[in-house]
């Protein structure tokens, strides 16, 4: 199947992203931002990063959170295209929220709601995400890798073990690099089941549940360590008992076009920062952005932004319309924007000179949201090592 | 149906169809001698007469000026050039010789040239029957273009031309040059004017060709002086003065971003290998390095995908600046084009010699130099792209201050 030449993005995925752009501009405007998240310098404060839930609130009440869900459960059902655009409005606010993960979560449901055997389950939680609830994915080992048999064509990995296993009924064991787990009311768990792997779902209050916070740089979002104790599954909280790796991987390529947008959306307000700075302040008689030493990074920065971006548009394109092509696609997406956010991040700071390397100075915030982007599921050269596997 | 082809207007639908059909019968035989990479460098009557024979079929066939007016030697179609491209490039074609004729002086002439100009003018320039060159850069008139010295002196109702103009690709095989002429000394801008010059005619008679030999040891481009040339106050483009607005409308056709669709050909069959980037992905499986293929190699492997992804970008991001409601700015991606592509085409051509390693070393008549020789020479011609046309550091220039509105350097 061929992808249309607008890559999909039609009126209705204009409006939303023209509406959420104005909605975090007028609601969440990065002094509101600053101020919400950047209160205590101190390196050693206590993990947990603040969020304005009333916002969040309003933002499941648009809809906006149940955007991949299908209509079929209630959901908003749109593209992936217009899931991108919307990320893209998210990054550009580095709105803290759990959006990415919940939306990472429907794409998940949504593979379970189309391969799993317990499909009426994922459907069940599907419509928990249409009424406000928000979920996070467990899945890394300790040392940050995705599970073995999800790194389909890599034999290297093969000796390493699940963190979290499901035995008579029970799930044990430690899931690691959780994203935003203080936030949200579910945590879908990748499980080893005897041989074979399984996924289930389990409330975030669940009795034997427990949260360790990871002390992060990113202080728009939490990561922590869930530990399982003795966490009792019952027929409701089984997503699959076999195959879960392999429907982890088919929700892959949106997890990561997702994420690349975010980072397209940051860097994007990175670039528009850096480029006002570069035209108001003066050095020798002129604006810095005279100097061509200047100029030409700031310039650098919108190409590598412009590149990224498009790979977006035509991994999610490729995820609505060619998914043959959709892995292939999302991983140049992933390299793309990880490189443009981390340069981007590098010469917003660069480019401020000494103001930019202050905690006033509003950059830190973005700076290190991309950094933290730049290795969400695989870093740009992880990406290009696993779409190498699938050029040669 | 192909993605291309979803959207066609009914007209556009019709013109693809009666395209495929041509190009099925009329693709031609294999060139009798060795082509060069691109127009920029023929240097054989041999080469030219094959390409020449292809453009005057093309374009006789309807392919090649078809959004231009019918009195001016064109089709008179709307938005169908685009059609013809996508199609002669989806075969094996050869390209276009006459490619300043019509991507930079057709679209120029078109829109400041009098009507007799471009009747005159036009119809042999799509044919290819007459071969064009562009004198802008000047020994010292590069990057910044606005200083050419090279004089128009009014005469009565002619200009006498005098100045020396270089890098003037195609220049030994032109018909007609267009040129930017300085006419009043006290203005840098104001003080030029654009006019079309007949060099052939007057070689020997005012016009001298020298051919400039490239880093490759190609020939190709030249320089051209003028002594007391005389021509025609008919000869010039839009008002006296305006020479830099006129220069503008060419190099906007040159970075691809302008108006007039430029008509292009230059297919392959799939027999061929990739271009570019992926290109690469054969050549690694051909080399050895370090006892295995250096497809194997990690380090390897990571620049090839990095310019596989560069390549891609590039062709993505063209398709979303087709997209209003995706691009910010409406010059910011057409902009990008011309600095992207050519850093590409670069940094593949360097990967490539680093994929073959000692056999990097083994030029065009080597009969051991992997691929025919092809990269060391694509290497090396790759600066021409880089540098022709407003080198890399002036497109940086051009994006900083027409789309991010940074204060002019100087």
């Amino acid at each position: 199947m061929a992808q249309p030449k607008n890559f999909g993005f039609g009126d209705d995925e204009k409006m939303l992203r023209d509406s959420a752009k104005k909605f975090f501009a007028d609601n969440f405007p990065t002094d509101r931002l600053h101020k919400l998240v950047a209160e205590d310098p101190d390196p050693n404060r206590m993990p947990e990063s603040p969020w304005d839930k009333s916002l969040w609130q309003k933002i499941v009440e648009l809809g906006w959170t149940a955007v991949a869900v299908p209509e079929s459960a209630g959901g908003v059902g749109m593209s992936m295209v217009a899931v991108a655009a919307l990320a893209e409005e998210v990054g550009r606010a580095a709105f803290p929220s759990p959006f990415i993960p919940t939306v990472n979560a429907t794409f998940l449901l949504n593979s379970c709601s189309k391969f799993a055997k317990n499909s009426n389950t994922a459907d069940q939680y599907l419509a928990h995400i249409v009424d406000g609830k928000a979920f996070s994915l467990i899945y890394l080992d300790q040392q940050g890798e995705m599970p073995a048999a999800a790194n389909s064509g890599n034999s290297n990995t093969g000796n390493s073990t699940f963190n979290v296993s499901f035995a008579a009924d029970k799930l044990n064991g430690v899931g690691y690099f959780v994203q935003d787990p203080m936030k949200v009311d579910f945590y879908i768990v990748l499980a080893a089941n005897g041989t074979d792997t399984g996924l289930f779902v389990v409330a975030a209050n669940a009795e034997g549940v427990s949260v360790e916070l990871d002390a992060i740089v990113d202080i728009t979002r939490d990561q922590g360590r869930v530990s399982f104790n003795n966490v009792t599954v019952t027929e409701e909280n089984i997503l699959c008992l076999t195959g879960g790796e392999a429907i982890l991987a088919m929700a892959e390529p949106s997890m990561l076009v997702t994420i690349a947008a975010d980072m397209c959306g940051a860097a994007e307000w990175q670039l528009q920062t850096t480029n006002e700075y570069a035209k108001m302040r003066e050095q020798f008689g002129h604006p810095i952005g005279f100097f061509q030493a200047v100029k030409h990074p700031i310039v650098d920065m919108m190409v590598m932004i412009d590149q990224a971006r498009s790979h977006v548009y035509n991994a999610a394109c490729a995820i609505d319309c060619e998914p043959e092509h959709a892995e292939k696609y999302a991983r140049m997406a992933k390299s793309a924007a990880a490189d443009a956010g981390v340069y981007c991040s590098s010469r917003s700071v660069q480019l401020h000179g000494g103001i930019g390397f202050t905690w006033e100075c509003y950059l830190h915030v973005y700076f290190k949201r991309q950094m933290h982007n730049s290795v969400l599921m695989g870093d740009a050269t992880y990406q290009r090592a696993r779409l190498a596997e699938l050029m040669f | 149906m192909s993605e291309q082809a979803r959207k066609d207007t009914p007209e556009q639908a019709e013109f693809r169809a009666y395209c495929k059909n041509w190009l099925a019968e009329n693709i031609p035989a294999k060139p009798p001698v060795r082509l060069p990479q691109s127009p920029l460098e023929i240097m054989t009557n041999e080469q030219l007469d094959y390409l020449c024979a292809w453009q005057k079929a093309a374009y006789d066939a309807g392919l090649v000026g078809c959004d231009y007016p019918v009195e001016c030697g064109g089709g008179g179609k709307k938005d169908c050039q685009r059609i013809a491209n996508q199609e002669m490039q989806s075969v094996a074609t050869p390209f276009l010789p006459n490619v300043i004729g019509l991507g930079m002086a057709a679209p120029t002439v078109f829109f400041h040239g009098s009507d007799a100009l471009k009747q005159k003018l036009l119809p042999k320039l799509l044919s290819g029957e007459e071969i064009w060159c562009q004198g802008f850069s000047e020994p010292g008139a590069g990057s910044d273009l606005a200083s050419v010295q090279t004089f128009a002196q009014p005469k009565g109702d002619s200009w006498v031309i005098n100045g020396h103009k270089v890098w003037t690709s195609l220049a030994h095989f032109a018909s007609w040059m267009i040129i930017l002429c300085r006419t009043d000394k006290s203005d840098k801008y104001k003080g030029l004017s654009y006019f079309v010059v007949p060099i052939k005619a007057a070689l020997g008679k005012g016009v001298t060709v020298r051919p400039l030999i490239k880093i490759t040891g190609e020939t190709g481009f030249n320089e051209v002086i003028f002594e007391d040339l005389e021509i025609p106050d008919a000869y010039r483009l839009d008002e006296v003065g305006a020479g830099w607005k006129v220069a503008m409308t060419t190099l906007t056709h040159e970075r691809g971003a302008g108006m007039l669709v430029t008509p292009a050909s230059g297919g392959r069959d799939e027999t061929e290998r990739a271009p570019g980037a992926y290109g690469l992905l054969e050549l690694a499986k051909e080399c050895v390095r370090n006892g295995k293929p250096a497809a194997q190699d990690p380090i390897i492997r990571d620049k090839i995908m990095q310019l596989i992804i560069r390549q891609e970008g590039f062709k993505q991001a063209a398709r979303r600046g087709r997209v209003p409601a995706l691009t910010d700015h409406p010059m910011r991606i057409p902009l990008q084009g011309k600095l992207v592509m050519t850093e590409v085409m670069q940094d593949a051509a360097q990967v490539a010699l680093e994929i073959e390693g000692m056999k990097g070393s083994l030029y065009l008549a080597d009969k051991n130099a992997p691929q025919e020789g092809q990269w060391p020479l694509a290497y090396m011609n790759s600066f021409g792209m880089t540098i022709a046309a407003g080198t890399s550091e002036v497109q940086k220039n051009i994006l900083g201050e027409r789309v991010l509105g940074l204060p002019k350097s100087k």
